[in-house]
């Protein structure tokens, strides 16, 4: 019983299709990066380590990188305190406007980071905020802070509401309920939405953009090297360097919560 | 021995809560004595959960007063209330393991470690589940769980132990077993019990006295036998058990009985008193306390020479169910009365009477109750307690 030998076969291809369409361009990235001649073509002309050494050693880079990890720290932490209270206050409180604060908790990730992006520039130099680093802890935190949200939000409405009862019923007050019960409940789901805000801080470009104001994250690095011919051995480092940085989190995030469908955009 | 001090637990003076517009309990007055197995019974939505809930304070009575003991616990928040919860999804704490959950509220009173360990390996004895302290909640069977979660509130020593329908998860046979055990818990222990459920039997096993609910009041509080025995409302005749009820109205009094025409014209006697002649009521009859017996007599039946009331009816369905047969016999005014025998007549097969077969329905007044017949929604009540 099932499809036909022909439907089955016309699946694995189209799925063989789709994953290749995905993720050869990210393989080409990493060949390159290890590609003997520096250059982008194909094919590679032999394995060499010597562009990941030039890449460690090069200046702009590493600022870049590490610039790029400290907004990504510090946007996943605003993420981590403001996404687990508002979701405890909005899976355990019934309020005026509820549903409300949801929608406009989780629209900052589906607005055009452009708009974002323009609307926050606008902001800081309306008020004479400087730009820079913290503008864009601030940025990146407008759409991170939805992915803790999710995240913790989807587990405390699994948990049910008893616990906390139960917990109160035996003797503990509110900060101790919260301590021993409620927290250790939303811990992984925190921890998973924490690293999925720090993968999206650290490759986010075009918010990163109108608020760097002379800043080079990685991202903004490789944009402006990629057009520059000696630079693009060292691209296609980074590139690599990006691409782990993203993928790994991701991949903890997932084994972190069963519910893959309250992960959120990445 | 327990009735001896007669001290109260629990008293609810004139309780209400109202959800918006719902009441859901109504002016209440109750109160549980010291070591009582005390039960809430009634059909969801009579009140009775909300009435734990606002004993153990996770609702807020909207008037009245709760008092434990004599201390007014109404404005307290449950970690300042001396009752702890059994919950009807047993609420174990997935990310702690047995010992921890049943520790748990011992270590929020900061009890000294080895007294923690000793107190938690005793009532995990008493629930029969020593050896299991390194379990995770999710490793046990709901069975269990629901012993941990005893054990978990019992360790606390409460003034009180409140249980939300407990048993609701389990199966019929891990039910039963558990009632028995519950029972001897509580006997061991000597906590005053206040337990919810919509199971009669259930209440009827385990307590000491019971409250049948409905629509946030106490329809009538007593002992399983005064239940029974003698429902003072058809909405308890019906919730515990099944009855026949029988139109009629008083026509006269003899000593310490009442006499009662039926609608059908006969006359029955019943060990009642308090209802005036001339007043409508229902008499109440439980279908195992009738005799029924096969008659050619097509005539008026005359009373019983040992004073037992008599019907005329013919059997309209019969049902064999191994340990009795269950008639409903239909009589001349064509309402139907169920007859349960016991099959101690019967010696072989097809014996029972078969429809059709005119039968002398006779049971005695000391079995007969009455009940006022003047409230037409009791009547409703009594077939949805039965459906």
């Amino acid at each position: 019983m099932g499809r036909g030998r022909i439907g089955r076969l016309g699946l694995l291809v189209a799925t063989i299709a789709v994953l290749l369409f995905m993720y050869l361009p990210l393989s080409l990235v990493v060949a390159y990066a290890f590609n003997k001649s520096g250059t982008q073509t194909w094919p590679p002309t032999g394995y060499t380590l010597e562009w990941v050494n030039a890449a460690l050693a090069n200046r702009g880079l590493k600022d870049a990188f590490m610039t790029s990890v400290g907004v990504a720290l510090g946007a996943t932490l605003v993420a981590m305190i403001l996404g687990s209270l508002a979701a405890m206050g909005v899976a355990r409180h019934r309020f005026f406007g509820r549903d409300s604060v949801s929608f406009l908790l989780v629209l900052p990730i589906s607005l055009p980071g452009v708009v974002t992006g323009m609307a926050l520039s606008t902001t800081f130099a309306t008020t004479d905020l400087p730009l820079g680093v913290l503008a864009i802890i601030v940025g990146h935190a407008t759409f991170c802070v939805v992915l803790v949200y999710n995240n913790v939000v989807a587990r405390l409405r699994r948990v049910s509401g008893t616990l906390e009862e139960a917990s109160a019923d035996l003797g503990a007050d509110s900060f101790q309920t919260f301590r021993f019960v409620t927290f250790p409940q939303m811990r992984t789901a925190i921890l998973a939405g924490a690293l999925l805000a720090f993968a999206l801080s650290f490759d986010e470009i075009i918010v990163t953009f109108f608020l760097a104001g002379g800043v080079k994250t990685l991202p903004i690095w490789i944009f402006q090297s990629f057009r520059l011919a000696n630079q693009v051995a060292l691209v296609n480092v980074a590139g690599l360097g990006a691409i782990l940085l993203s993928v790994i989190p991701v991949y903890i995030a997932t084994r972190l919560t069963s519910d893959s469908a309250t992960v959120g955009r990445t | 021995m327990r009735r001896d001090l007669a001290q109260t637990d629990v008293r609810l003076d004139h309780v209400t809560k109202r959800f918006h517009d719902v009441t859901a309990v109504d002016d209440l007055m109750l109160d549980v004595e010291r070591g009582e197995f005390f039960s809430m019974l009634g059909p969801s939505g009579c009140g009775k959960t909300t009435t734990l809930r606002m004993i153990a304070g996770f609702e807020e009575a909207t008037g009245g007063t709760i008092y434990l003991g004599d201390v007014d616990v109404t404005n307290r928040p449950p970690f300042k209330r001396d009752v702890n919860t059994v919950f009807q999804n047993y609420a174990l704490f997935p990310h702690l393991n047995v010992f921890e959950n049943v520790a748990f509220g011992l270590r929020r009173r900061r009890t000294p470690n080895a007294d923690v360990r000793r107190r938690v390996a005793e009532f995990l004895t008493l629930v029969e589940l020593p050896g299991y302290e390194r379990r995770k909640p999710s490793q046990l069977s709901g069975g269990q769980q629901q012993r941990v979660a005893l054990a978990r509130a019992l360790i606390n020593n409460p003034r009180v132990l409140l249980l939300d329908e407990p048993l609701g998860a389990l199966d019929l046979k891990l039910r039963k077993q558990m009632q028995l055990e519950l029972k001897r818990i509580q006997t061991d222990v000597g906590i005053t019990f206040i337990y919810v459920t919509h199971d009669q039997e259930e209440a009827m096993t385990m307590s000491d006295r019971i409250a049948v609910m409905r629509a946030g009041k106490v329809e009538q509080l007593g002992t399983a036998e005064e239940l029974y025995e003698r429902p003072s409302t058809a909405f308890v005749a019906g919730f515990l058990g099944v009855s026949n009820l029988l139109e009629g109205r008083v026509v006269g009094h003899s000593d310490g009985a009442i006499e009662v025409e039926l609608s059908g014209g006969r006359r029955v006697r019943a060990a009642s008193e308090g209802f005036a002649d001339g007043s409508t009521v229902r008499v109440g009859v439980r279908p195992e306390k009738l005799r029924l017996e096969a008659t050619t007599d097509e005539g008026q039946v005359a009373r019983a020479a040992n004073g037992s009331n008599e019907l005329v009816g013919r059997v309209s369905d019969a049902s064999y169910v191994g340990v009795s047969t269950q008639y409903v016999v239909r009589l001349d005014d064509g309402q139907d009365v169920v007859v349960y025998t016991q099959n101690l007549d019967i010696s072989g097969i097809g014996e029972q009477h078969s429809e059709g077969q005119q039968v002398r329905l006779s049971w005695l007044p000391k079995h007969t109750f009455v009940i006022a017949s003047n409230n037409s929604q009791d009547k409703e009540m009594t077939a949805d307690a039965h459906a």
